[in-house]
């Protein structure tokens, strides 16, 4: 399990502060008449990794697009930075460009090249000048270790590099949080490797993350807090390591069972 | 073989096999026969089936191509001229030398041909910086002024209406920069109402008292041309460019206004798109000619090709709509989801990341739209008005001397739309293999 993860990880500047940064009350939403996410509370801090996981059809994707309403949550509050989501597209477009997501399928601009993916929203959003755009991005593909792609399509990548230049194309938008929504699970396993050791990396330097996956050797190494999900609901919450030595709900239980077992 | 099996488990290579020539029958053109005409007995017939199809018409138009008679003038002379040669028939082209300026250009004034042709030669200049990235950017600029300075070269008068007409455009774009700082909402009908204002009452006494203030010579004056000369291919042109370019931003409207989340901008773009799609285009040319007056203030005169231009336009941009709603349709959902998710609001993900990728799945639909609508421009002879095909042609047969003349004006004129539909659908593909990014 822990193959994937075969390095120290430094956790000098992992430091989880006292300030908020996702505030999360009593929120509940459906689609049409189904309940999708039932109750959810949930306080995020600065610095936190957190890990979501849970079977297939919990929640767990619709959870953390409501964190940047790419869904809309009906009933509760969401509260990010000190910015509450409510249907008024300024604080919805203030919230987005500080918070940076990575989706499972990549989502990377087929018609720009990977430099001009990742300067895209700087140049408009942010109002960057296109060379300092260009600088930040190229500063973030290196991070990534693609930089000698920059001026490649993204069809010309294989999927490893694709998700590697869609975690820089957030980051070029310096966002204070990163939400990941499986992000290696279209990935084939050498694949996954590389990809996790980016997101360590980000971790490593202190990023707020919320990340939904499978990973289970990640979370462990990395994730200060796992939260379990089923039906709609968070049913367990617990620091890595109590979580899979002693989980307490039979669901919770089960689920690991399931994934941990093979 | 079998018994380097025996000991061949390490084997290292030590020279490498030169490339060699494949065998004679798998190059050139014998492998190109067999290959493309012969390979088995279904392909062997079709191919002789082909063969006879091509003799067929080939040897019942050749001879008559091949008497042609180019210096004549009047069909008799040409089929007298045939007759003495001792042929049965003959192409009588003698009537396209003769005629050719009226099929060009209807009953333009002679003298002034070098207004629609000056018009004709600057729209490519106008179009090269549009078409291809590799020219100069600055060309942009004449892009812009030039519906203006087409109209002027074509219609004449003061060169006061045009102006006029494009500051309204500019206003629009003014409007757009300076209400997008209240709201983007804001821009938008700003952008709309203010030169729409501007066009219906200001625009006219403006243009007429500066026209009035200064002499009606060349820099500010040209002479007047009236719509009822307009003919042949220079009223096709006329219709046909001004439809397309603008039913393009028009369809994309209507294309993103039938997406819209807002139940009226919604329903509004299906129904003038249905209500559009399901009239023929003659409905909507007679509508043009006889009901639009009803519609419009008393007194007002409104140029018929203007009239057409509109129906064309808002025609095509019905299938243009429809054909780039195709497109949308076509664009995974993340496209949107990595747009919204990186801040950008919605005129620019549609601008940067939505429309790009649209617009580029729909050139193929774009582009027939484009050439069904030029082919269309021929529909005006419903509303007096002389397309190249009919009303020329019939023109040309009204006289005494080609009375009877049939084939040789069509195919002259098919073969001048063959030519530009031809160079549009080559284009498009130039387009498409240019685009091409996804490598898949
Ligand atoms: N747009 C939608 N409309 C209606 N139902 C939806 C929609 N999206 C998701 N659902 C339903 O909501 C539930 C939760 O979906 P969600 O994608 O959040 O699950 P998930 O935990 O991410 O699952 P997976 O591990 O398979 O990705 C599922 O039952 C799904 O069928
Ligand atoms: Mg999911």
């Amino acid at each position: 399990m822990t193959e994937t993860i075969a390095r120290a990880i430094d956790r000098s500047h992992m430091q989880v502060s006292d300030e908020v940064a996702i505030q999360i009350v009593q929120m509940n939403k459906w689609y049409g008449t189904f309940h999708v996410l039932r109750d959810i509370n949930m306080t995020v801090n600065r610095g936190e990794r957190i890990v979501i996981c849970g079977p297939s059809g919990s929640g767990k994707s619709t959870l953390i697009r409501c964190i940047n309403r790419l869904e809309e949550h009906q009933a509760g509050q969401i509260v990010v930075d000190g910015t509450e989501l409510t249907s008024d597209l300024k604080n919805i477009d203030k919230v987005r460009s500080e918070v940076g997501m990575v989706f499972q399928h990549f989502n990377l601009f087929p018609h720009l090249t990977i430099l001009e993916n990742c300067t895209l929203a700087p140049i408009w959003v942010r109002k960057t000048p296109k060379k300092e755009a260009e600088e930040i991005a190229m500063h973030y593909l290196r991070k990534v270790k693609i930089p000698e792609q920059a001026n490649k399509y993204p069809g010309q990548l294989s999927g490893g590099q694709q998700q590697r230049v869609a975690i820089a194309r957030s980051l070029c938008m310096k966002p204070r949080i990163m939400l990941f929504d499986e992000p290696t699970s279209a990935l084939d396993p050498e694949m996954i490797k590389e990809v996790l050791d980016t997101m360590i990396e980000l971790a490593e330097e202190g990023m707020t993350m919320l990340c939904v996956t499978h990973e289970m050797g990640f979370a462990q190494a990395v994730a200060n807090r796992v939260i379990f999900m089923d039906q709609g609901q968070i049913v367990e919450q617990n620091e890595p390591r109590e979580f899979f030595n002693n989980p307490k709900s039979e669901r919770t239980k089960l689920f690991l069972s399931q994934i941990l077992g093979h | 073989m079998s018994d380097t099996h025996a000991q061949t488990v390490p084997f290292v290579r030590d020279t490498m096999l030169p490339q060699a020539n494949p065998p004679t029958t798998e190059a050139g053109a014998v492998r190109w026969m067999r290959e493309n005409l012969l390979s088995g007995p279904l392909n062997v017939i079709l191919t002789l089936l082909a063969i006879a199809a091509i003799y067929w018409v080939v040897q019942g138009m050749l001879p008559w191509l091949l008497a042609s008679v180019w210096n004549a003038g009047s069909i008799a002379e040409c089929r007298q001229i045939i007759a003495d040669a001792g042929r049965e028939s003959g192409a009588c082209w003698a009537v396209i030398r003769e005629r050719w300026p009226q099929f060009l250009f209807g009953f333009y004034p002679n003298h002034l041909y070098w207004r629609p042709v000056t018009a004709l030669l600057l729209l490519f200049v106008a179009l090269a910086p549009v078409l291809f990235s590799k020219a100069p950017r600055q060309l942009l600029w004449f892009s812009a002024i030039y519906p203006g300075l087409a109209f002027w070269l074509l219609w004449g008068g003061s060169v006061f209406v045009p102006v006029v007409a494009l500051l309204g455009l500019a206003l629009g774009w003014a409007a757009f920069h300076f209400g997008q700082r209240i709201s983007p909402l804001a821009g938008v009908v700003a952008a709309i109402l203010l030169p729409v204002l501007w066009w219906l009452f200001l625009a006219g006494p403006v243009a007429e008292d500066l026209g009035n203030l200064l002499p009606r010579s060349m820099p500010w004056w040209m002479e007047e041309v009236r719509s009822d000369k307009f003919g042949g291919f220079v009223l096709a042109l006329t219709i046909g460019v001004s439809g397309i370019a603008l039913s393009l931003p028009l369809g994309i409207v209507l294309a993103l206004g039938r997406q819209s989340d807002m139940f009226l901008i919604k329903s509004l773009s299906v129904c003038f798109i249905e209500f559009i799609r399901g009239v023929p285009l003659i409905t909507l040319l007679f509508t043009a000619s006889l009901l639009l007056n009803y519609f419009l203030p008393p007194g007002t005169t409104f140029d018929i090709i203007l009239r057409v231009i509109i129906m064309v336009t808002l025609f095509a941009a019905a299938y243009i709509a429809e054909v780039i709603r195709g497109g949308l349709a076509a664009l995974p959902r993340g496209q949107y989801e990595a747009a919204d998710a990186l801040g950008l609001d919605y005129f620019r993900a549609q601008r940067l990341i939505i429309l790009p990728q649209a617009l580029k799945i729909s050139i193929p639909g774009i582009v027939s739209t484009f050439i069904g609508m030029f082919k269309d421009t021929t529909l005006v002879v419903f509303v007096g008005l002389l397309d190249p095909l009919k009303g020329i042609t019939d023109a040309v047969r009204a006289s005494p001397d080609w009375k009877g003349i049939y084939w040789e004006p069509y195919i002259f004129v098919g073969a001048i739309f063959f030519i530009f539909n031809f160079s549009m659908s080559r284009y498009s593909m130039y387009l498409e293999r240019k685009l091409k990014t996804d490598h898949r």
